[in-house]
């Protein structure tokens, strides 16, 4: 799904990924961990065309993300979902229609569709909050709007970049029961967090995998956690 | 702009047009500067085509017509004028030439001496009308000639006062045109403002737009459609009141008058100010077609 071949990237200063070599086998579930400032975020970048590597190769679904149009650049984010901890919206428009969002631009917005949106805001209970404005939702409604959101479009493939973060305990429960549910129907899925308690909670539900950055590198972390 | 790219743009449904929220004061600037601009442009327009068929009836009907005066002392005056008349007759480059009768004279003067004057009471000069063929006479030529055989002749082929004229008038249509392509430019580059201002205001929008799978094509036909037709109702506007402004300008009958008073549009030329606001939408789509690949383009 998502191969990242001696992969380094650095911002105008220092290199601040080097060596990176990672696979994302469908369906697998994977953690990304380190600490803030390591590169969790670009990393995720990385995985969905956001960001170039300066060195190495990043393959997704088969292709060299150097070689991606713009447009093919657009056409890979309908097969992967991305949910950001500072998700946004379109402020103007209801929670439905942000959700539904995807299928618009991407021209499949039928009335089929209806139900399956209706569907999937009740999965993430924001059903009664539909004509609400993004503006007007709490943080762990925003995620679970956000979430739902990227997955509308049934993609291979879920990434989120600390989705827990501005969430109490409870409600980053109840988001990761989401994307292990997401990851049972065959999603693979990366989320990136530095809440380790949250990775321990997680292991007992799911195969998950746990990938440290640590010193510019990607390590598995076993056992210890 | 293809035919088939128009439909297109105007077949989206309008919940695409929602993406982008709409901006309430600077669509009014974009309305109101389109409206001007083509207002303005209709001006530009009457005022060449005013000058280009002055510039072409001056070089056309005077440039082919002279006037031989005979001032002689009443005696001779017949002879001369007959003498003056076999000189064009062997002139090359003259089509036809005839000496006024004395009713066509009296009507001549009649403005300012009034109708009921006694032409024979008073030494007037008999007048000779000269029209030349396509190809004109050698006038100097002709004036030797005269000055020869029939002193009293003196030929004014209306050249001196016509070529500053027609210059004047053919320069005034060229900056009649050169004013309609600027209010084409400005119109561009205002929409192309007004366009990266919007862009930068939907900054966010745009962001969301690309990480949920948009094509730079989706995000910009938003932004394109509503200028093309902020672009296109302004300049429709703006014609509209021009062309009834141009209406209103007092007439003053016939044309060759007074340049002022012909300042209009005649005929099939009245069809001309239509195409004012088409090609106001075509240069806005543009513009905001260029402004947002180039916006777009530096996004990730």
């Amino acid at each position: 799904m998502i191969d990242l071949e001696n992969v380094a990237y650095s911002y105008g200063g220092g290199e601040l990924l080097s060596d990176i070599s990672l696979r994302l086998a469908p369906g697998s579930f994977h953690f990304l961990t380190g600490p803030s400032g390591s590169g969790k975020t670009t990393l995720m970048k990385l995985c969905y065309g956001a960001l170039l590597p300066t060195a190495g190769y990043v393959r997704l679904f088969d292709t060299d993300v150097r070689t991606l149009s713009r447009d093919d650049v657009a056409m890979l984010r309908r097969r992967v979902g991305v949910v950001h901890q500072d998700c946004q919206f379109l402020d103007h428009m209801p929670v439905a229609e942000n959700i539904a969002l995807p299928l618009q631009v991407s021209g499949r917005g039928t009335p089929a569709q209806g139900e399956d949106l209706a569907d999937l805001m009740e999965w993430v209970g924001l059903t009664a909050r539909a004509n609400a404005l993004p503006p007007e939702l709490s943080g762990g409604e925003r995620q679970r709007a956000a979430l739902a959101r990227a997955v509308i479009m049934s993609p291979d493939v879920v990434l989120a970049d600390e989705p827990t973060g501005n969430v109490d305990w409870d409600m980053s429960q109840r988001l990761l029961r989401l994307l292990i549910e997401l990851n049972r129907m065959g999603k693979t899925v990366l989320v990136a967090t530095h809440d380790l308690s949250l990775i321990r909670a997680t292991k007992a539900h799911v195969q998950a995998r746990v990938l440290r950055i640590a010193n510019r590198r990607i390590q598995l972390a076993g056992a210890d956690l | 702009m293809t035919g088939g790219q128009l439909s297109r743009m105007f077949q989206r449904d309008t919940q695409a047009d929602r993406v982008v929220p709409s901006s309430g004061f600077t669509a009014q600037l974009t309305l109101f500067a389109a409206g001007s601009m083509a207002f303005l442009a209709v001006f530009a327009l009457s005022l060449s085509l005013a000058a280009g068929r002055l510039a072409e009836r001056w070089g056309d009907e005077l440039g082919r017509s002279a006037t031989i005066r005979i001032a002689a002392p009443a005696d001779q005056q017949q002879a001369q004028t007959a003498a003056a008349l076999r000189i064009l007759e062997t002139t090359r480059g003259v089509d036809r030439a005839r000496a006024l009768t004395d009713a066509e004279q009296s009507a001549l003067l009649a403005p300012w001496f009034g109708a009921d004057l006694a032409l024979d009471a008073l030494p007037v000069p008999r007048l000779i009308e000269v029209i030349e063929t396509a190809e004109g006479m050698d006038a100097a030529g002709l004036r030797l000639r005269l000055a020869a055989e029939v002193p009293g002749a003196v030929l004014d082929d209306h050249s001196r006062w016509r070529d500053p004229l027609v210059d004047a008038a053919q320069r005034l249509r060229l900056l009649g045109w050169t004013s309609i392509g600027l209010i084409a430019a400005v119109t561009a580059a205002m929409v192309t403002l007004a366009a990266n201002a919007a862009l930068a205001a939907n900054a966010q929008v745009i962001s969301v737009l690309r990480l949920v799978g948009a094509t730079d094509r989706y995000i910009a036909q938003a932004f394109i459609r509503r200028f093309t037709l902020r672009a296109l109702i302004g300049a429709a506007a703006g014609m509209v009141l021009g062309m009834i402004a141009v209406l209103l300008m007092p007439g003053g009958g016939d044309e060759t008058d007074s340049f002022l008073t012909g300042l209009g549009f005649q005929g099939l030329h009245w069809l001309l100010p239509l195409l004012i606001p088409p090609l106001a939408a075509m240069v806005a789509y543009g513009a905001t077609r260029m402004a947002a690949r180039r916006v777009l383009e530096g996004l990730s």
